[in-house]
């Protein structure tokens, strides 16, 4: 199957168990939402698939290549992943952030070849006034496309979002989830995004998984699973789901 | 060796060439054993000073002077003359990487974090302080006059052995560290960025202690504790030419090469005849260096 297969993935630190027995599909040139509770193991879940952690049992598989058994350099070509809340730290220029992610396919430093896969990126993104500032002197909101930059920069064909918009306010939420879905669609990748925001899952979800306890609680359409009774079991929270052009997930 | 040039000769080839080209050396090499150990522990207060070196390369020292290791005389002054340097070179340079190994295996324990490295090494730090101390405490005033001198850091003791040494473990050491200066990149941002990017945070990290350990300890146990350089250096070249480890590796070992070659000038026509210990002339020159680089620049730089 063209596509990602998780089977019965399983995690834990230690005695506590995180994920457990986790299955599920995410096709290509489609976004599927993670949506739970917080310490449901959605960030885990990512970090199981990029490489970070080892899963203790289970499979991952890629286009038919279980991601277990693909070497860190390969994986890191395969699959273009963004952390949670990751800060700019040191000031170099956009431009060279960019760049480094490049790494997996140079050794001593980036070529032709990479040096224009970065501008494309940039037009791409629309960063062309960002690209000479210094990283520490661009907003929130601007280092997180910077982020999703270093991610596609890659050309991975599995991108796994860690809350890209968290930080967001509502122009570059539209804006960076706009970019995600193009992109996902044009070049055919596999997008995995967690979120806490229900509405705007709906909106650009192609596909939902809704987690509860370390596991797959139900998943599918957004139009089909984002009704009362599940948001309910999933998050506890009494909620109305008003249907308009989209969803609207109302608490009362 | 002729003798109208004979005693020219020997000033130049065997006293003031040995002592600039360690210098130049010497410099390099703590500055660039900083930048690395800086930016793998993803902190700005760390060389490979604070993580116990300098303190462990003075005990070995110490412990060298007080046993009589390489022989003394004593002079007619009453100071001791050290008859071979050897013994306490290797000394000091055991234990600087005894330090070294403890912090890393430590910290290798607990999964080699940033913030385990700096506590073990400032640990080790405090330690190997203490014993120097307790070294000096029971030692003739001689020989504690002797780890004192020897604690200041100086060039007085290069030689062209010292130099080829130094000149060798730079070399060997700036090789991988220059070719890993992207991968050093990635670790700055984050070690979970690093590893999505094929870099195995704990192994780069650990290599890169190893690596700037290796050069600071050599030098260190040639010419004694020269501080501030390597502390130093890394800062001032960020604050002119951004924090791109491409670029900062090659130019801060430039900046530390120049500082400590200029402070050794300074250090010998300041007070004629007295040439003072270079490593007292380092902080001089190189602190209102920063204080002015700190003002005048507005911009964060780490």
């Amino acid at each position: 199957m063209a596509g990602l297969r998780i089977e019965n993935l399983s995690f834990s630190y230690g005695r506590r168990k995180i994920l457990e027995n986790v299955s599920l599909e995410a096709p290509k040139g489609k976004i599927l939402c993670l949506l739970g509770p917080n310490g449901v193991g959605k960030s885990t879940l990512l970090k199981c698939l990029a490489g970070i952690i080892r899963p203790n049992s289970g499979r991952m598989i890629l286009d038919g290549r279980d991601l277990k058994e693909v070497g860190i350099k390969d994986l890191s070509k395969l699959v273009g992943y963004v952390p949670q809340n990751i800060g700019p730290v040191f000031s170099t220029t956009v431009f060279e952030v960019i760049l480094t992610s490049r790494l997996p396919y140079f050794n001593w430093s980036p070529g032709r070849a990479d040096i224009e896969k970065t501008e494309g990126i940039i037009k791409r993104l629309g960063m062309e006034k960002l690209a000479f500032r210094y990283t520490n002197e661009i907003s929130g909101g601007e280092w997180q496309k910077v982020v999703l930059a270093m991610a596609l920069v890659k050309e991975p064909s599995l991108l796994l979002l860690d809350e890209p918009t968290s930080n967001l306010d509502l122009k570059h939420q539209v804006d960076v989830m706009g970019i995600i879905r193009e992109l996902v669609k044009n070049k055919n990748l596999i997008a995995i995004i967690t979120t806490h925001d229900i509405n705007l899952a709906s909106k650009y979800a192609d596909v939902v998984a809704l987690m509860k306890n370390g596991s797959v609680y139900a998943v599918g359409e957004p139009r089909c699973i984002l009704n009362e009774k599940i948001i309910q079991e999933v998050y506890d929270v009494k909620v109305e789901v008003i249907r308009c052009a989209s969803l609207f997930v109302s608490p009362v | 060796m002729n003798n109208r040039g004979g005693n020219l000769d020997a000033i130049i080839w065997e006293i003031r060439l040995p002592r600039a080209f360690v210098a130049v050396f010497a410099g390099a090499g703590l500055a660039l054993a900083g930048s690395a150990t800086q930016v793998s522990v993803r902190n700005p207060l760390a060389s490979p000073f604070t993580l116990g070196i300098s303190s462990a390369a003075g005990f070995g020292a110490a412990l060298a002077i007080v046993l009589g290791a390489g022989g003394f005389i004593h002079t007619y002054l009453g100071g001791i003359l050290v008859l071979s340097h050897f013994p306490l070179i290797i000394s000091s340079f055991s234990f600087s990487l005894l330090a070294t190994l403890i912090t890393i295996f430590l910290a290798k324990l607990k999964g080699a974090a940033p913030e385990t490295i700096i506590l073990t090494g400032i640990a080790m730090s405090f330690l190997f302080s203490a014993a120097t101390s307790f070294m000096q405490y029971f030692g003739t005033t001689e020989q504690v006059a002797s780890i004192v001198f020897w604690l200041f850091g100086s060039l007085s003791k290069a030689s062209w052995d010292g130099f080829w040494t130094i000149f060798l473990v730079f070399v060997a050491a700036s090789i991988p560290l220059y070719r890993w200066s992207y991968r050093y990149n990635a670790l700055l941002i984050d070690d979970e960025v690093a590893k999505s990017l094929g870099v195995n945070p704990e192994t780069l990290r650990l290599t890169s202690m190893i690596l700037s350990s290796l050069v600071t300890a050599t030098i260190v146990s040639f010419l004694g504790v020269i501080g501030f350089v390597c502390l130093v250096s890394p800062h001032i070249t960020r604050m002119i030419i951004g924090s791109d480890n491409k670029y900062l590796f090659p130019a801060s070992a430039l900046v530390g090469a120049n500082i400590l070659v200029l402070s050794d000038v300074v250090s010998r026509t300041l007070l004629p005849p007295i040439i003072l210990p270079v490593g007292i002339i380092t902080s001089f020159l190189g602190v209102p260096l920063l204080l002015y680089l700190i003002l005048k620049k507005k911009r964060h730089w780490y």
